[in-house]
């Protein structure tokens, strides 16, 4: 009798507490849904405060942005042509030798190299990027005044340059790990076929493969846009409407940077800027986000 | 559709397949030699592309030590017992990174604390105990998302909810509730990946015994995955250990001459003191933002050696 007892206390209170841990975790995991949920309103309610003070039409059509000057202008278009910029140059050094590199890694190379070749790479994704932007203003660009004499001391040129650096590993090793995932019995195909090891490479393993190649340069183009120490140490400070690589510019991860070092008042319209641009980060950046995500689930070639 | 027709399509798309890769074969056919010799000019150009970009850390590495030292070209060296000890100053040569180094320790303490058992319960969670529903769909969307929103972003988010909505101001607590956000997802995604690797059977064998799910998963399945749940976390840890832009939008300040009293008073980290030390045009500004420079990484390189190591130590082969 007090045995059962003493048996359905316990596994009462078992039960109940296997259910409290249940619910625990279930927060835990709820959190990111919060996280989501707090940087789209946080960053919601200030841009419509923002757009309650300038119109969306100047926002998208002015060409000048000087929010801080006595004659206020608040044009997207500087700041966005400078992280198009930026990143674009970033992607032309990553593309490339990041493609290059994983090929290379995946199709050519021995089991040894890869092994440690890979690790190697990805040692340049995690150098904080404070360091990055501290090597292209004090060494990359100096070394590049020697070719272009009118560079300036701070241009979109080097802070570009050695983004694209920081991003071959974000390109080789996505785009090595698809590459590595087409079956083997495809390459035998094509060898039995008569191809050579480029032909397989370039032209059986790569198209096989172009989802995962396609995702990981929108990825590192998403990293671009979004990185902001690198451009707001080494491409400077000045909003300008312009293309020109060699003359300082600001992105809107610098713009963030610049309001965030001076004492802007909360509630001022210049603090409503930091969030119009950060949505417009934001939004830039979660549309790459989902279309690799839809890149990846679309193209995906499933073999069995 | 009959079985014959079936049979007939089958075979005139093999045909059509086997007729096109033939076609791709046949353009590149021509002089073998040539052929084969694409492949070795990859090859080079391949060897190039990993040369240049390790050369580029090489030459970083090497030029940040020398700049902070004078080892290599002479000069004054700036990585001395002064530069632990002192606080920042408007004179190089009394300039040091303490409030730094201290301000880094205490938020990097934090976000751990913060990040570590919320990541993992998390993680638990969505391998341990979630159906495969609506929901956790969700939740893995949105954690793949939110690994890849740019790290100011969250600087945004913690200025409005910690440092205003929750009135933290620009203190340690905003600072390390803020890089958490940014490193769970990290944490969530490689704790997932070290608790599945843990065979099906261990279960079983525990649910066997009259186990619960909790006692499988606390005494089974965690201790069987926690090399690679620490080895995640702490590679999560070296991320927030190098931010900067996040910490600068929540207002950390850049000029912070003492250590903080408590969690609640204004700080500065490593990361921001560079910066600081960098935006400066003296040269001698720029050579304590080398020896920053050389502290983190080697900070880095450390906590990188540990998850090497735990990452042997705790590997395990079924």
């Amino acid at each position: 009798m007090a045995v059962t007892d003493l048996q359905k206390q316990s596994s009462f209170l078992r039960n109940t507490r296997e259910k409290l841990i249940q619910i625990a975790l279930l927060l835990a995991a709820t959190v990111s849904i919060l996280t989501t949920i707090g940087i789209v309103f946080s960053l919601l309610f200030e841009t419509i405060a923002f757009f309650s003070e300038v119109s969306i039409i100047e926002f998208l059509t002015e060409t000048e942005w000087t929010p801080l000057f006595s004659i206020k202008k608040y044009g997207i278009w500087p700041l966005l042509s400078a992280t198009l910029l930026t990143s674009a140059i970033a992607l032309l050094v990553a593309v490339p030798l990041g493609l290059v590199a994983a090929i290379f890694l995946s199709e050519f190379a021995s089991d040894n190299v890869r092994r440690t070749i890979k690790p190697l790479l990805e040692i340049l994704a995690g150098i904080p990027t404070v360091v990055y932007g501290y090597f292209a203003l004090t060494t990359v660009t100096p070394f590049l005044k020697n070719f272009i004499p009118t560079l300036s001391i701070f241009n979109s040129l080097s802070a570009g340059i050695v983004m694209g650096v920081m991003l071959i590993p974000y390109v080789a090793s996505l785009s090595e790990d698809s590459l590595s995932a087409v079956p083997n019995s495809l390459r035998e195909a094509a060898y039995g076929l008569g191809s050579t090891r480029f032909e397989v490479a370039t032209r059986v393993v790569a198209p096989a493969a172009i989802s995962g190649i396609v995702a990981s340069i929108v990825l590192a183009f998403s990293r671009a846009v979004g990185e902001t120490m690198i451009v707001a140490i080494a491409a400077g400070q000045n909003p300008r409407f312009t293309f020109d690589p060699t003359v300082p510019v600001m992105t809107m991860t610098s713009y963030i940077v610049q309001v965030s070092l001076g004492d802007t008042p909360y509630g001022s319209l210049s603090y409503y800027t930091l969030y119009a641009v950060g949505f417009t980060l934001f939004l830039f950046t979660f549309i790459l986000n989902i279309f690799s995500y839809w890149m990846v689930r679309k193209f995906r070639e499933v073999y069995d | 559709m009959s079985t014959q027709e079936r049979l007939r399509d089958d075979a005139k798309e093999a045909a059509e397949l086997i007729t096109s890769i033939a076609d791709t074969v046949d353009r590149g056919s021509g002089n073998l030699k040539w052929r084969h010799f694409k492949g070795t000019i990859l090859s080079v150009i391949g060897w190039a592309s990993i040369i240049f970009g390790l050369g580029v850390l090489a030459i970083l590495i090497i030029d940040v030590i020398n700049r902070a030292t004078g080892i290599f070209t002479g000069g004054q060296n700036w990585l001395t017992w002064d530069f632990f000890n002192n606080f920042d100053s408007r004179f190089a040569q009394r300039a040091g990174a303490k409030a730094a180094i201290v301000g880094t320790l205490y938020t990097i303490s934090l976000t751990i604390l913060f990040a570590f058992p919320l990541g993992v319960a998390a993680a638990i969670y969505l391998e341990e105990y979630a159906n495969d529903n609506w929901f956790t769909r969700l939740v893995e969307i949105n954690i793949s998302n939110l690994a890849a929103v740019p790290s100011i972003i969250y600087g945004l988010l913690g200025l409005q909810v910690f440092a205003r909505w929750l009135m933290l101001d620009r203190s340690i607590i905003t600072g390390a509730l803020t890089l958490a956000l940014l490193v769970v997802p990290i944490i969530i995604v490689a704790s997932r990946e070290s608790i599945r690797a843990v065979p099906l059977s261990l279960r079983q064998a525990s649910y066997a015994l009259g186990a619960t799910r909790w006692q499988t998963t606390w005494y089974v399945v965690l201790p069987q995955a926690i090399g690679g749940i620490l080895t995640g976390s702490i590679l999560a840890v070296s991320r927030a250990i190098g931010e900067a832009a996040p910490l600068i939008t929540i207002g950390a300040l850049t000029f912070v001459p003492f250590l903080p009293r408590n969690l609640f008073d204004i700080f500065t980290v490593l990361p921001i003191q560079i910066f600081n030390w960098t935006s400066r045009p003296q040269d001698d500004f720029r050579a304590l933002a080398a020896a920053g420079i050389v502290v983190l990484l080697a900070i880095l390189l450390t906590i990188n050696a540990l998850a090497i190591y735990l990452r042997i130590r705790y590997q395990k082969r079924y």
